[in-house]
């Protein structure tokens, strides 16, 4: 457990710390160099190796389960995709956007409806 | 607290919230509600999400969230289990061509963007592109809406490499000038929809985990490059989750066959018949009668399933033949073998379909030293993973794989149509053993002639 819970104190703790949380509206204005790129990789980095540390930990049995539910999860797309959609603006925005949105949707609800069916039938054996 | 920073924490809850999902993922009994938590994270990141200034309307997002739900929920609840790989391949495609379409859609809203922000557009519709039509490939090929075989053509490492130096040549281009580059844009995605189709091709049917996985890992990749894009530490959290546990699936799935990536990738295994020392000998068949009187008098049965499992549906028959074997004393056990079937764990899925007890769901390295003691092993469906001559014959292509070791069993019973050399197109000697009896015919039929004798006799 301690494997898990200390790397992800560090990552909240950078993320946090990071200009996107602190001062939403510096990526804005962009006239100097942003730091940006650089505490988003530092969060890259550190989601890796804490990527590794979880999954490292599945059993074979759950490997497909694994699969789509992960898959659920990188649907998280959904989010930039939601504002292409609804910034109210350029028409080839909004359609590359609602495109998006509904793959996405997919993707999250798909994924995450199918796993659960998966996991439901993992049963003990019963005595 | 201002709104921004309000969405903000949400998106940390979410974060934390997928890992604790993912973590409560290594235990069968707390899967499920790992993947509900999971959910949750979705859930409150998105509803967050909608309360952006940016977003002024909610007409086009109704449209699409409604689409995507309604495609979403039928898929789910109307695919076979037998079927998951191809819904799997499907589900890696849609999430990798919406990081796609985020990527462009980006640089539709702001055409002038910093060097690293049309940087990281462009690779974003790269692997957003090749997860897209990688994804539809390998969709094909599990459905068979196209052939399993690998296709090769002559010239074929050529135009991949021309493809890949057009790719670089269109990225940078595009990175230095993206304010005049919008039909370099449309030619990066291009290529990379090409690229998708012309990387899975040359895969054959046998090697679709390691493919699945690899782009289960991508289109995690792709929802990473995406949040470099819109500059959002979720997306770039989540992704990096997801690309990780795919990279981990593709690394176990290469070592189960003992190949590296490379070779999986390139060398269009599969596309050559025969191979290894041709074996001599005669198989011995076995009736569903003989075979009842072997079963009926075995302490121990272990069965070893494989793709054959899932395309005969014989998984419900087998689970009711091994209860009336342990109801006859015997001490059943189901050996997977990690690449058996088509994808990462796609046998156990089948298995606990059927009402099977992951309990008796047994790995490979823990099967294998206790093999000697086994009194039968019936292999259902099975044939490279079980191949002695991954073992034994070092001409053989599949030479140094871990197989499980069922020719070691007192009596091997293998329920197979016809004497076919398996999907790596390699002669199997384990039909030729002393201790092996062919139980032809189909798996599910063989199976359910096997519990009649059960209930007859």
């Amino acid at each position: 457990m301690r494997r898990i819970v200390i790397p992800t104190a560090i990552l909240l703790t950078v993320i946090t710390a990071s200009p996107v949380l602190a001062d939403p509206l510096a990526q804005e204005g962009g006239s100097e160099v942003s730091q940006t790129p650089i505490f988003l990789a530092f969060i890259l980095a550190l989601s890796i190796f804490l990527g590794f540390e979880l999954i490292s930990k599945v059993p074979a049995t759950l490997h497909t389960p694994l699969m789509s539910g992960s898959n659920a999860i990188s649907g998280i797309s959904l989010i930039g995709a939601l504002i292409a959609a609804g910034h109210g603006g350029d028409v080839l925005v909004i359609v590359l956007g609602t495109l998006a949105v509904a793959t996405a949707t997919i993707n999250v609800v798909g994924g995450y409806l199918v796993t659960d069916r998966m996991l439901e039938m993992f049963k003990k054996k019963e005595e | 607290m201002s709104l921004q920073l309000s969405i903000n924490l949400a998106y940390i809850v979410s974060s934390v919230l997928f890992i604790f999902g993912l973590k409560m993922l290594s235990s069968p009994a707390t899967a499920r509600r790992g993947n509900m938590l999971s959910a949750l994270g979705m859930a409150i990141a998105v509803i967050f999400t909608l309360l952006d200034q940016n977003i002024i309307t909610y007409q086009w997002i109704i449209v699409g969230m409604v689409i995507g739900t309604v495609v979403g929920v039928a898929a789910a609840r109307l695919i076979a289990m037998t079927a998951m790989p191809e819904m799997v391949a499907l589900l890696n495609g849609s999430g990798g061509l919406a990081s796609m379409l985020v990527g462009w859609a980006e640089y539709q809203r702001n055409i002038d963007p910093s060097a690293f922000t049309a940087g990281v557009i462009a690779l974003t519709v790269l692997i957003g592109g090749v997860t897209f039509t990688g994804s539809v490939m390998a969709w094909a090929k599990l459905s068979g809406k196209m052939d399993g075989k690998p296709i090769l053509f002559q010239g074929q490492q050529i135009v991949n490499a021309l493809l890949l130096l057009a790719i670089l040549v269109c990225g940078i281009l595009f990175t230095l000038n993206p304010a005049t580059s919008f039909l370099i844009l449309m030619i990066l995605i291009g290529l990379s929809l090409i690229l998708g189709v012309m990387s899975v091709i040359p895969i054959g049917g046998a090697d679709m985990p390691v493919v699945i996985s690899l782009l289960n890992s991508y289109s995690g990749l792709a929802a990473c490059a995406a949040g470099f894009v819109i500059e959002n530490n979720l997306l770039i959290v989540a992704g990096a989750l997801v690309g990780a546990s795919g990279i981990i699936l593709t690394n176990i799935m290469c070592k189960a066959m003992n190949r590296s990536l490379g070779n999986v990738l390139f060398s269009g295994f599969g596309s050559a018949t025969g191979g290894g020392t041709a074996v001599e000998g005669e198989a011995k068949p076995i009736s569903a009668e003989d075979a009842y009187l072997v079963l009926e008098a075995a302490n121990s049965v272990v069965f070893v399933p494989g793709y054959g499992l899932a395309v005969a549906q014989a998984q419900h028959a087998v689970r009711e033949l091994g209860e009336l074997l342990e109801h006859n004393g015997a001490e059943v056990s189901y050996a997977i073998h990690p690449v058996a079937g088509r994808m990462p764990g796609h046998m156990n899925v089948l298995l606990a379909e059927a009402n099977v007890p992951y309990d008796q769901l047994v790995e490979m390295d823990d099967i294998n030293p206790i093999m000697e003691t086994v009194d039968v092993c019936i292999v259902v469906g099975a044939n490279d993973v079980v191949n002695p001559a991954a073992r034994e014959d070092e001409a053989s292509p599949l030479y140094g794989m871990p197989i499980i070791n069922v020719d070691l069993a007192r009596t091997v019973i293998v329920l197979k149509r016809s004497m076919r050399a398996g999907f790596a197109g390699v002669e199997n000697p384990l039909f030729f053993k002393d201790n092996t009896r062919m139980l032809f015919g189909d798996a599910k039929a063989s199976v359910q002639g096997l519990v009649r004798e059960f209930k007859e006799g």
